[in-house]
């Protein structure tokens, strides 16, 4: 009885050294438990011999104007296309307004160098490679969920969000880029 | 459901054991003794039939891992070694990938069973939930399995469905490299997916277990929806229901024996015959056919909608396709269960099914001029039937009269 007696008493009173020292325990528990849990999952991100391969160069000597090449960065394929002027002279006609994801030629493009244009070959809808130089806009079409991208690598029909992404990249010479 | 036994050890030897883990009684309540409705059809076999595929699956699964390699150099080499050398390895291969397809058409009839019979209302919801856990592990299960013999489909498979992650805001592309633990599907991807696609049948097989006590506490439900009134409604599930369900079992498998013996790539795609390669995407990239009417919706969706993306809204439409399947019991209010009864339910049930298949189908085309349409039109019907048929149906349908039992049903009123 006078154990009943006690432990009832205790409930109504005010927070004692021993709940202090039970919500202390368990909280050091919970910051250790999430401590090791990180580890855990983040052995899943990318590791240090895929991180490695961040920058590449790439001779532009052998690309004929019209012709796209793909090329490997990061694991991903990267077109650069020499654009012909009938290319450039489309992009450039669009009106932004017709845009879904407004940008024009000259932000997709390096100034002095706008026959080059340098972009990640995975369809911003789910990454699959669109084929070069078809689709309703005369530049890619992506055959998984019917995306159309005109002569500047834009969006302008199908359920991707954005236009094809451009890396970063410079020319150190005319004919020499750095990817990344 | 100690009621239902009618076990009394033998012997002393079952006494001891019967006193310290009742495994033996256990058996005899859930596996042999327990009262199953009298009027199960066909339909009900197919929850046998899951059984054993899972089972299928996890036997020639665990053999397939003693050949297959997870490596990008060496993971489609090692799958043809497995057909062309190993011992049986063309039969053992093929009743895997063939097994997978066999599964989700039984899945499938399953669930429209289900649907049709009312089977996820009350008290079945949690029966039910648990039903499209174990489907949607399952999809999980085949995608990352699909990805394991690194054809060009394994590798496009894998680079479009992770990529469904990075339409969520802000975390999306994190997440997206976490999953694939690089910046592209590559050695690594391959490698985890192997280690998961070993792991999940064993969960789903745990969530079986789950889904079966969840079966056995409100027992079965029936063709006619009304719950057993006395044991004169129910029959003991052994013999009557085993021998139904293995007889089930055999039909089945003869379609399952055709396909692994006479045409074991008939279900798959010839561009899986081709290694995987990072710089061309197949021209025309589909998934498995069971995955068809979802990869339809997540396509239809190529408009955006106020603030929501065309690539979110395809991703939410997807999920949102299999989330509603867990909020059904809420939505439908009609106290009457089987279709039998239901006259208006049963057209909108027909077309319903109608629907799934178009998008299947739909799932197989390209995305393009009247195709799209049809598609959109057929998404648009999917979520209707759960959002708006089935409410509304519950407040204004006339259902015809329930039979008083199922002994009267079985036997007409004159025997009961």
């Amino acid at each position: 009885m006078d154990g009943d007696h006690i432990l009832a008493t205790q409930a109504e009173h005010q927070p004692t050294r021993r709940d202090f020292l039970y919500v202390a325990t368990g909280s050091v528990a919970a910051v250790g438990a999430a401590a090791v849990t990180w580890p855990l999952i983040n052995q899943l991100n990318p590791d240090a011999s895929t991180l490695a391969l961040a920058t590449i160069e790439f001779n532009l000597n052998g690309i004929e104007e019209g012709q796209t090449v793909t090329i490997l960065w990061r694991g991903l394929p990267v077109f650069v296309r020499h654009r012909t002027a009938a290319d450039i002279e489309e992009a450039k006609a669009v009106p932004l307004s017709d845009l879904k994801d407004p940008e024009t030629d000259e932000e997709r493009t390096k100034p002095g160098h706008e026959q080059w244009l340098v972009m990640i070959a995975n369809c911003t809808h789910l990454g699959c490679v669109p084929v070069g130089e078809s689709g309703d806009f005369d530049g890619w079409f992506c055959p998984c969920h019917g995306s159309h991208y005109d002569t500047a690598g834009r969006i302008r029909r199908g359920p991707a969000p954005l236009n094809l992404v451009v890396p970063p990249y410079e020319f150190l010479s005319d004919t020499l880029i750095q990817i990344g | 459901m100690s009621e239902h036994s009618t076990y009394n050890p033998a012997n002393g030897v079952e006494k001891w054991l019967d006193d310290r883990l009742p495994v033996v009684r256990f058996t005899k309540e859930h596996l042999m003794d327990f009262p199953t409705p009298k009027n199960l059809n066909y339909w009900w076999t197919f929850g046998a039939i899951l059984a054993m595929c899972l089972g299928v699956q996890i036997v020639t699964g665990i053999i397939l891992a003693m050949h297959y390699t997870p490596n990008v150099e060496m993971a489609f080499d090692s799958v043809e070694h497995i057909r062309r050398n190993v011992n049986a390895g063309r039969e053992l291969q093929a009743v895997h990938s063939v097994g997978a397809s066999m599964f989700f058409f039984a899945v499938y009839v399953h669930i429209f069973r289900g649907l049709y019979f009312g089977s996820y209302k009350a008290p079945r919801e949690i029966l039910w939930i648990l039903g499209v856990t174990i489907f949607i592990l399952m999809m999980a299960t085949a995608f990352m399995g699909y990805v394991l013999p690194w054809g060009q489909m394994s590798f496009w498979g894998a680079t479009v469905i992770t990529n469904i992650f990075s339409a969520i805001p802000i975390v999306g592309d994190p997440i997206l490299q976490l999953l694939r633990g690089g910046f592209a599907v590559d050695n690594p991807t391959l490698n985890r997916f192997f280690s998961l696609h070993y792991l999940l049948p064993f969960i789903i097989a745990a969530l079986v277990v789950l889904h079966i006590w969840a079966l056995h506490v409100p027992g079965n439900n029936n063709p006619i929806g009304v719950e057993v009134k006395s044991s004169r409604d129910t029959v003991p599930f052994h013999p009557y229901y085993t021998m139904k369900d293995a007889f089930a079992m055999v039909v089945f498998l003869i379609p399952f024996a055709w396909f692994v013996f006479f045409a074991p790539d008939i279900l798959g795609h010839p561009d899986n015959y081709i290694q995987a390669n990072s710089q061309v995407t197949p021209t025309h990239i589909v998934p498995e056919w069971y995955l068809l009417p979802f990869y339809t919706i997540l396509r239809a969706i190529d408009f955006n909608v106020l603030f929501i993306d065309s690539k979110l809204g395809g991703v939410i439409a997807m999920g949102g396709a299999l989330l509603i399947l867990l909020v059904l019991p809420w939505l439908d209010r009609s106290p009457v269960r089987s279709g039998n009864f239901r006259p208006m339910f049963r057209w909108f049930y027909w077309l319903f099914v109608l629907n799934f298949i178009t998008l299947t189908y739909l799932g197989a085309q390209p995305a393009e001029g009247t195709y799209v349409l049809i598609a959109k039109i057929c998404v648009a019907y999917y979520f209707a039937y759960f959002i708006i048929i089935l409410p509304v149906l519950a407040r204004i349908e006339v259902p015809k009269p329930l039979p008083a039992s199922i002994s009267e049903s079985v036997l007409g009123k004159a025997n009961a």
